[in-house]
């Protein structure tokens, strides 16, 4: 299986056609283009409306993001992890924050711990919204789109009630949280849990049983879970194909294992079987931020941060009475923590897949490398095998299934 | 024909071509108020009360917009598509009667058969034997602005676009066409005024059911709309066919388009819906002759009479704009089987029913039914053999992964063995 495994460059599309030794035409779609989710650029080889060869062509959005990790302190760049995957901040910043405190061996209150995946789960929820709505829209369901960003939209809310931000939220920091969540944020996510389930229930009763929707997304797309595997999709690109796994469950971080909640799977690995998972996740996720939810409210006030004192700051009060507080303040701000000299891996479900985060230290207080797994970037890998002699149409709808976020493609 | 009527003929034609402008311009604002409604959005509301001029300002906007012409176009033919396009969309409008009222001041004309009474009916501009012929002509026209256009421009999704338009107008001219031949064939002519006289009694849509939904979605289609409107795709082909037009000549296609949903509409409301017609709509006539006079029952029915024709036509525009707000769209391959594989031999089978039915049952009314019928029958029986896929539910639950897994759970993450770094480099600035 491994030796057939082909990513299409560029080149190898439009050279032939330049040479003019091919009978198709070759269309550039994108960078900008309606329907890529961001500067995705695709080099299609057509012949007609069947798409005989697709090449991705990344990097339009390159920032440059892993490099300038490196020249910050550890907690500073926490603020640039929020910028990869725009649709999913918290998640991002959770999984560096994991990392490092793998790596500063920090242990983290189990308030915080609850919180933080109630945010993230949240976070799941928010970011496949997004990609419901976009995936609806670009077949031209337009109502979809709307009703989601509706859900979302209450979403956010919470983000910016806790964090002040409502995308680049940077909530999630090495050692805990930014500040505590305020009062009424437990009634307020509470609203939210709710409503969602009904909410899930009328986005499917546009679409689930839809002739139309059915018609372009069932059999659309198809990948194998063997290949699905050979080409490291995770995610629910993953399992839609029948593969369970996540890694929630198989390596669970952040206390998951302590959470009843199951993993959706499809068979087929086409589009639809992709929504039916997403769907799904939507519910269980529902499920897990409630569990976390009644476990926030049981657990009362408490601290936000870690109580190591060589990540967390002294705490306001002490500062102002205390001469070796206000020095310590000033240097973890100015200089920051210096984790000991080695390298921590650590992956999270991210909603797009398994998000990883690979940081080196070499003991000063800025990391030597970070490195991301980008779940988005090797999920668009596939592209090309799903849509080989499809039509432009369903590419279209594949791309949007694939939920790729180009900020993260290109980090 | 004396100057009088030659005046009256201009007059109307200016009044017309005005009131489909102006009546196109208020369809997008209808159309995004209530797009705006489905959706939980409020739509445009800041130009002028409840956003009543917005349709001004679209307009303004537009002919303030730099008229840039691409240099790879085929410039003549670039220019003439969008004039192309949209003149037929008026023109169309020609035969469609949209009420009664003629200057004999006589309501009673309005319900007697056309072909016998002879009186002008001023709110139709061209009462042609073969008005149902025109119409296809005319829309028929129609294809070559957006095909040229695709051409024109010199651009690839444009080329698509038209490419997509031209096979798309073909295949389902002709599903439009034999739903409507049941119209003609039901009603024995091709004059649109005739056909709305003999729906007087039963509308057209009873005996021509099958026809009816048939027309409907080939006529959706026709008119590039929701959820047939692969033509300009935004998220396949960015705007189709218009993508390289912009300023007043974009606005010429857009017109177009929307010029042909009403059209179409009122095409639908003619054939099927009784076209100006209503029940007690005489019995109003005689009431306000015997209250007011002649002159004012003549107007009052007129009046009404054109009313009526705009309510039903407003139906169904707020049914279009229904579907385009819930249903996604439908795929290039799958529009070309629905149009070939079933549109067209039920448009056939409507045509061997409606023949067989009229000259097997004598009695019109009987008839009708009898074709009611087997239209229902018919329409069952194909949505049953329709081949659409049904909604599976594939998702099963895992809670251990080690459970029911098809096949080994993908091996965990390897680390990068990088090592750790022996030489580090300096840090950019040192602080603190």
């Amino acid at each position: 299986m491994t030796s057939t495994l082909h990513v299409p460059t560029p080149q190898e599309i439009t050279e032939p056609a330049i040479a003019g030794k091919t009978e198709t035409m070759v269309l550039n779609m994108g960078p900008h283009h309606p329907s890529t989710h961001g500067v995705l650029r695709l080099v299609l080889e057509l012949d007609g409306e069947v798409v005989v060869n697709v090449a991705p062509d990344v990097g339009y959005l390159h920032t440059g993001i892993e490099k300038t990790m490196e020249s910050k302190t550890y907690q500073k760049a926490v603020v640039l992890t929020d910028r990869m995957d725009y649709l999913a901040p918290l998640s991002n910043n959770l999984c560096y924050a994991l990392a490092v405190e793998k790596l500063l061996g920090v242990e983290i209150p189990e308030r915080v711990q609850v919180i933080r995946v109630l945010l993230v789960e949240l976070q799941r929820i928010a970011s496949h919204l997004v990609w419901l709505g976009t995936h609806a829209l670009d077949l031209a369901a337009m109502s979809v789109f709307l009703y989601a960003f509706r859900e979302r939209e209450q979403i956010l809310d919470i983000f910016e009630l806790v964090s002040g931000a409502r995308m680049m939220t940077s909530y999630i920091r090495i050692g805990g949280l930014a500040y505590d969540v305020p009062a009424d944020f437990l009634p307020t996510v509470d609203a939210l849990l709710r409503i969602m389930p009904e909410r899930i229930d009328e986005y499917e009763s546009l679409l689930t049983g839809n002739p139309l929707w059915l018609e372009r997304t069932v059999g659309v797309g198809v990948i194998d879970a063997e290949a699905a595997i050979a080409y490291g999709l995770t995610g629910a690109n993953l399992r839609a194909s029948g593969v369970p796994y996540d890694v929630r469950k198989a390596m669970p971080y952040s206390g998951y294992e302590t959470y009843d909640f199951e993993i959706p799977v499809g068979k087929n690995g086409d589009i639809y079987d992709r929504y039916r998972v997403r769907m799904a996740e939507m519910r269980q996720s529902v499920k897990i931020a409630r569990q976390a939810w009644e476990r926030l409210r049981a657990l009362g006030p408490g601290p936000h941060m870690t109580l190591d004192r060589k990540v967390a700051p002294p705490p306001k009060s002490e500062i102002t009475h205390s001469m070796e507080s206000l020095i310590h303040h000033f240097k973890l701000w100015t200089e920051g923590f210096k984790p000991p000299r080695g390298d921590a891996y650590v992956s999270i479900e991210s909603p797009r897949g398994i998000l990883g985060c690979y940081v080196v230290s070499d003991g000063s207080p800025r990391p030597w490398r970070v490195h991301f797994r980008a779940p988005s970037f090797i999920n668009l890998q596939a592209l090309a095998h799903m849509a080989k002699g499809r039509l432009v149409a369903d590419l279209v709808a594949l791309i949007a299934s694939l939920d790729p976020v180009l900020g993260e493609v290109d980090r | 024909m004396n100057w009088l009527n030659l005046l009256i003929l201009i007059i109307q034609a200016f009044v017309i071509t005005l009131a489909v402008t102006t009546a196109f311009a208020y369809l997008t604002l209808f159309e995004r108020r209530l797009l705006a409604r489905f959706q939980n959005r409020v739509g445009p509301n800041r130009a002028g009360p409840g956003g009543f001029l917005q349709p001004l300002a679209d307009a303004v906007k537009l002919f303030f917009k730099e008229d840039v012409v691409p240099a790879a176009a085929d410039r003549p033919v670039y220019l003439l598509a969008p004039a192309l396009a949209v003149i037929p969309a008026i023109i169309i409008w020609a035969v469609i009667p949209f009420g009664c009222l003629n200057l004999n001041w006589d309501y009673r004309a309005c319900f007697a058969d056309p072909q016998t009474s002879n009186v002008w009916n001023i709110l139709q501009i061209a009462e042609i034997n073969v008005g149902v012929l025109y119409l296809f002509a005319v829309t028929g026209i129609g294809v070559y602005g957006i095909t040229l256009a695709g051409w024109a421009s010199n651009n690839k999704y444009s080329m698509l676009g038209g490419i997509r338009s031209s096979a798309q107008l073909i295949s389902y001219e002709l599903a439009l066409s034999c739903a409507v031949l049941g119209v003609v064939m039901t009603y024995s002519s091709l004059s649109t005024a005739q056909i709305v006289y003999q729906q007087g009694g039963l509308w057209g849509i009873v005996p021509q059911f099958l026809g009816f939904v048939l027309f409907m979605v080939a006529s959706t289609a026709e008119v590039v709309r929701a959820p047939f409107d692969l033509v300009e795709a935004e998220q396949e082909l960015v705007g189709g066919y218009n993508t390289e037009y912009g300023s007043m000549k974009f606005a010429l296609f857009f017109m177009t388009e929307y010029i042909k949903l009403i059209a179409i509409s009122a095409i639908a409301v003619t054939f099927f819906f009784g076209g100006w017609r209503f029940p007690g709509l005489q019995t109003l006539g005689r009431g306000m002759e015997d209250l007011a006079g002649p002159v004012v029952a003549s107007l009052v029915v007129g009046l009404v009479s054109l009313g009526a024709f705009l309510l039903k036509l407003v139906a169904f525009l707020f049914v279009s704009v229904w579907i385009r707000a819930s249903w996604p769209r439908l795929r290039y391959d799958r529009l070309m089987t629905l149009g070939w594989k079933w549109l067209l031999p039920l448009g056939l089978i409507n045509l061997v029913y409606t023949a067989v039915t009229f000259v097997i049952v004598p009695d019109q009314r009987l008839a009708s039914f009898i074709l009611l019928a087997l239209s229902l029958i018919t329409l069952a029986v194909a949505v049953g053999f329709s081949s659409v896929p049904q909604p599976v539910d594939n998702v099963t639950y895992v809670k251990d992964l080690r459970q029911g897994s098809v096949l080994p759970p993908a091996p965990a993450e390897t680390e990068e063995s990088q090592p750790a770094p022996t030489s580090p480099r300096q840090p950019v600035s040192s602080q603190g």
